[in-house]
């Protein structure tokens, strides 16, 4: 495997941030270069985050290797574990070892993480004062608790606390000095800091607030600390976790700009352009992080540079916290302290010992502090990176996503709370004790990681926030990566947003086409942006677009469901439900014809013909089309069902005829692809009795005209509609709802339901465009009919003709 | 479950159709009475062949999306090397491979190599 031709690329500092660097880097382009590492530390690459556990003794620090030697040597790379470096010489392009060891490099990585800072109070340097940083530090520790009794931490900041725990946890007797008023002050308002010192308080700790230490006193070891204010207090061991400065010695030396850190462009790259930094020791757009979530992006970026690829951009990160102690619950995100301009939003039960505070600013979030239920830190993460207008839920924002209806795990509280062998993922039986495993032994951190080695949260997602929280408690922070740029799939760095612009205003006209302008990584896609793709062009060119049909997940392909034993469900159109005798004797001859094992009444008011062969599917439907029947797309991802009720033609509380008016729609909007299944409903008074408040489009008759709503489901997550606004005519029904429909084709990301979609525009843009707008409502529904002058072509007739036969029967038959 | 690098005897191979019958990106089924097995077409007209059976739960995957060299599944969307069998990690698991060749755009298909 030897390549002599290659480049060196030496990486200095072998901890998180750079090591990740490479385990992407070697993802993309495994050979691109020789590789050396130098790390000051004598071990290989271990979870600096973990070492918390490991103090508080409910880990090891086996457990927290992430990589040890022999995945250096599996990927060639040179490891010299214990050799710091102590020159850079740029001109010469080497790197020199305290031991003298040399290496001369084409590229260098810079990773040196950063100091804990040290107070320069006198007897700061007595044996028996440390910080906390690293596994020499925890050795200390644990060895300190077996022969000591009385420690001092100083610092009340998220590693000052989790140290102080740690040791308590080992036993010994221990005090928090911090300079505020206030626990961790930097995460925490005073009140939720108030209630942290208070479950900790019971757990046995000590606190010294507002106190400034003067001196560390001692002889030939630390004895105890004291204060400005003239107290003193013994202390056999003193952590001093007041703060980290960036490691930027080595940088400036060899003259690299630093401010506070090494200054990095938006590639990673220092002011030296052959050499690049990551991590704590970095200063990008005048910030430095002190989290990993952010570092492993810089990290991804600097890979695809150092690869040569040359297109990502590191633009900042947003950053949410949480403490590390066993049984205590605790999150904050942004900017919480707000000013005048910002709008505040509070929650507190102080005996229940709950407390949840949301910062608004012009309707989004700013920040974010929760304490002791802590299950919705992640979807408040959420909404705060992508910048959603909340103005639409505020008033049951702090009462928790819960609201929008959770079949599945509605009500459960903290996941810290749960038992290992409570079920998380309902759609794939993952246990929480199955995750965290995973986490810890697998070394995941993102929620991607989880869902590849687990399958949990990769069916349905309901559970996502449960499996980010066990991430975020396992693990200390938000570890899912930005939405705010969420590429497409893995094949792609671009959103579907981008992509889909890129459609329309460079003209793409195919699938390659795309895959070219933007540059896709592999050769024709995969299973998740070909389908996305295909339907992006459909919509953007309707009368032009050549449908893909190997791009089409089967049902789409076969017009048919595949089930589990490889046989297909034929479920033919009727019409707003509403059926004749005549009709259901074409359908009971067809079934006996063709001996259909299940015949079902469905859940979308009509008959599901179940476990039909593949070969069998053109046959039937040729039977099927000459009854006069279409396709129900009950297959597709499409306009399903319009279910109606009897309405006003023989219902006595029936307001307006909704059994026409569905019949109406569904003839309207038959045919037309969408980005996920869509179904529509018109009850014909407020009893609803065809369940239109939790249709994608829902329509409800009142005495005065009708009702229209929006963005509602069933399944796995009930969702109830928003209403829309009320029309008088069936024509207004029809517009708006051809509009409604057309915004979504429009906009909405591949296999995002109305109800995600309507959550994340905001109700208020859905109105703009569909209500208020009336010129833009027509524009919509113009381009609605358009494109239905293509699509409404019934896809089994078509077939009973011939068109795809080789999709329906075998190859070849050997006997 | 070791299933490449065999080479069949001439006698073995049964010519199964063209290539062209087979759309790119796409797969046939052969029914034998030992079962299906699924003949893929790559973007380069590569054409490889795997018994039909998914190695999770038995899913089709003649009726999969084909990418690259991989087909995804269409029941719960495990991806599986067309070459080698084998569950792109980290899923874990093996169908079984049979040899397949192109000659002047006719594809023949050896039954004897059944590895399973
Ligand atoms: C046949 C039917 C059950 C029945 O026998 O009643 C059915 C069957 C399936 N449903 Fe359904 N759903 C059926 C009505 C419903 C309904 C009721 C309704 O439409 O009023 C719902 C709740 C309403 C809704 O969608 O909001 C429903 C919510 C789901 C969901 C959850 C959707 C969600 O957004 O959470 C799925 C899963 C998915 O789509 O990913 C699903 C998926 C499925 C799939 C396609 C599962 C699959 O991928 O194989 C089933 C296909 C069976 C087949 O081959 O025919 N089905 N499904 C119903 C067909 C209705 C029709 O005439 O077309
Ligand atoms: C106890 C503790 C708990 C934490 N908890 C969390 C948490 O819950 N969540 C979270 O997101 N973050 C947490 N962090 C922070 C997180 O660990 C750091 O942000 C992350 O490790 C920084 O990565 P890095 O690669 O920049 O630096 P490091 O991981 O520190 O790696 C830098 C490496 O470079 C080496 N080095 C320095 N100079 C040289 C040189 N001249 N030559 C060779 N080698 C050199 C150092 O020895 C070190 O091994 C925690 C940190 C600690 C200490
Ligand atoms: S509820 Fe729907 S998806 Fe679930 S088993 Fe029934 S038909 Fe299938
Ligand atoms: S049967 Fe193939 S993925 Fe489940």
């Amino acid at each position: 495997m030897e390549q002599r031709l290659n480049e060196k690329l030496v990486l200095i500092g072998n901890g998180m941030a750079g090591v990740r660097t490479l385990e992407e880097l070697l993802k993309i382009a495994p050979d691109c270069y020789d590789i050396t590492v130098f790390g000051a530390e004598p071990y290989g690459n271990y979870n600096r985050i973990l070492l918390s556990p490991v103090l508080a003794g409910e880990k090891t620090i086996n457990d927290i290797m992430l990589n040890d030697a022999s995945w250096y040597a599996e990927n060639g790379i040179t490891l010299h574990a214990g050799k710091a470096i102590r020159k850079i010489d740029r001109r010469r392009r080497k790197v020199i070892a305290n031991d003298g060891t040399s290496e001369s490099y084409d590229r260098l990585l810079l990773a040196t993480g950063s100091n804990p800072f040290v107070l320069p109070v006198p007897g700061h340097d007595l044996p028996g004062v440390i910080t906390f940083r690293d596994i020499k530090d925890v050795d200390t520790m644990i060895d300190a608790a077996q022969r000591f009794r009385h420690a001092v931490v100083i610092g009340g900041g998220l590693l000052g606390l989790e140290a102080a725990n740690g040791l308590k946890q080992r036993g010994m007797n221990v005090t928090v000095v911090h300079l505020m008023d206030t626990l961790m002050e930097r995460q925490l308002d005073a009140s939720a800091g108030g209630m942290l010192q208070q479950s900790l308080s019971e757990r046995g700790l000590n606190f010294i607030l507002g106190t400034e230490t003067q001196e560390i006193i001692g002889k030939q070891r630390v004895q105890g600390v004291r204060f400005k204010d003239g107290r003193e207090i013994s202390a056999d061991l003193v952590v001093m976790a007041i703060g980290i400065r960036p490691n930027i010695e080595l940088a400036k030396k060899a003259g690299i700009h630093c401010e506070r850190g090494v200054v990095v462009n938006d590639t990673m790259q220092t002011f030296d352009p052959r050499i690049y930094a990551v991590g704590e020791c970095v200063q990008h757009r005048r910030k430095t992080y002190g989290l990993v979530a952010p570092l492993f992006e810089q990290a991804k970026v600097c890979a695809n540079h150092l690869a040569q690829l040359g297109y990502a951009r590191y633009e900042g990160s947003m950053t949410s916290t949480k403490l590390k102690v066993t049984g205590i619950d605790l999150f904050s995100a942004g900017d919480f302290t707000g000013d005048d301009t910002t709008e505040e939003i509070v929650l507190q039960d102080a005996k229940g010992g709950i407390y949840k505070k949301v910062v608004l600013k012009d309707n989004r979030i700013q920040g974010a502090v929760m304490y002791g239920d802590t299950v919705d830190g992640a979807w408040y993460f959420h909404l705060m990176r992508s910048g959603t207008d909340v103005s639409d839920i505020r008033h049951h924002l702090l009462f928790g996503q819960a609201h929008l209806g959770d079949s599945g795990h509605g009500g459960t509280n903290a996941v810290a709370a749960m038992s290992d062998d409570m079920e998380i993922c309902g759609c794939n039986g993952v246990c929480k004790g199955d995750i965290v495993h995973a986490i810890t032994e697998k070394k995941l951190f993102t929620l991607e990681d989880v869902r590849a080695h687990t399958k949990a949260s990769s069916s349905c997602g309901s559970c996502t926030a449960l499996v980010e929280q066990l991430l975020a408690d396992t693990l200390g922070s938000d570890y899912s990566e930005s939405p705010r740029k969420k590429p497409l799939c893995p094949c792609t760095d671009y959103t579907h947003d981008e992509v889909r612009r890129g459609i329309k205003e460079h003209e793409l006209k195919d699938i390659p086409a795309i895959m070219e302008y933007f540059e896709w990584k592999t050769t024709n896609g995969c299973s998740k942006c070909r389908p996305a793709l295909n339907f992006y062009l459909l919509c953007a060119w309707p009368s032009d677009y050549t449908d893909d049909y190997q791009s089409r997940f089967i049902n789409e392909r076969a017009h048919a469901n595949i089930q589990k034993d490889g046989t297909y469900s034929v479920v033919p159109r009727i019409w707003g439900g509403e059926t004749t005798p005549a009709q259901l004797r074409a359908l009971a001859e067809i079934a006996e014809k063709y001996e259909v094992p299940t015949v079902h009444i469905t859940g979308g008011q009509r008959i599901d013909m179940l476990g039909v062969r593949k070969e069998t599917l053109p046959k039937i439907w040729g039977d099927l089309s000459k009854a006069g029947f279409v396709s129900g797309h009950a297959y597709g991802k499409a306009i399903r069902t319009v279910k109606t009720c009897v309405g006003s033609e023989w219902c006595r509380f029936g307001t307006q005829d909704s059994t026409s008016m569905g019949i109406r729609l569904e003839k309207m909007a038959w045919g037309s692809w969408m980005p996920h299944k869509v179904k529509m409903a018109v009850s014909g008074c407020p009893r609803n009795c065809a369940e239109a408040t939790i249709k994608d489009f829902g329509v409800v008759a009142v005495e005065s005209g009708w009702e229209l709503h929006v963005g509602g489901n069933g399944g796995v997550k009930v969702r109830a509609t928003d209403f829309l606004c009320h029309v008088k005519t069936p024509e207004e029904v029809e517009e708006h709802c051809a509009a409604f429909l057309q915004l979504y084709r429009e906009e909405a990301h591949y296999l995002e339901r109305t109800a995600p979609w309507v959550e994340r525009v905001g109700l208020s843009y859905v109105k703009k465009r569909v209500v208020e707008d009336g010129a833009d409502r027509r524009e919509l529904a113009k381009r609605f009919h358009y494109s239905q002058q293509f699509a409404q072509k019934d896809p089994w007739s078509e077939r009973a003709a011939g068109i795809d036969r080789h999709e329906f029967i075998p190859l070849k038959r050997v006997v | 479950m070791q299933a490449t690098g065999r080479e069949p005897n001439t006698a073995d191979w049964i010519e199964v159709g063209g290539l062209e019958d087979i759309p790119r990106l796409g797969a046939r089924v052969i029914e034998t009475p030992a079962g299906n097995i699924a003949v893929f077409r790559t973007a380069d007209d590569e054409v490889f062949a795997l018994r039909d059976k998914c190695p999770h739960r038995g899913g089709p995957l003649s009726q999969g999306i084909v990418y690259d060299k991989k087909v995804a599944c269409p029941l719960h969307n495990w991806s599986i090397h067309l070459d080698s069998g084998l569950a792109v990690a980290p899923d874990e698991g093996c169908t079984a491979v049979y040899a397949v060749k192109t000659e002047k755009g006719r594809i023949y298909l050896s039954l004897a190599t059944k590895s399973d």
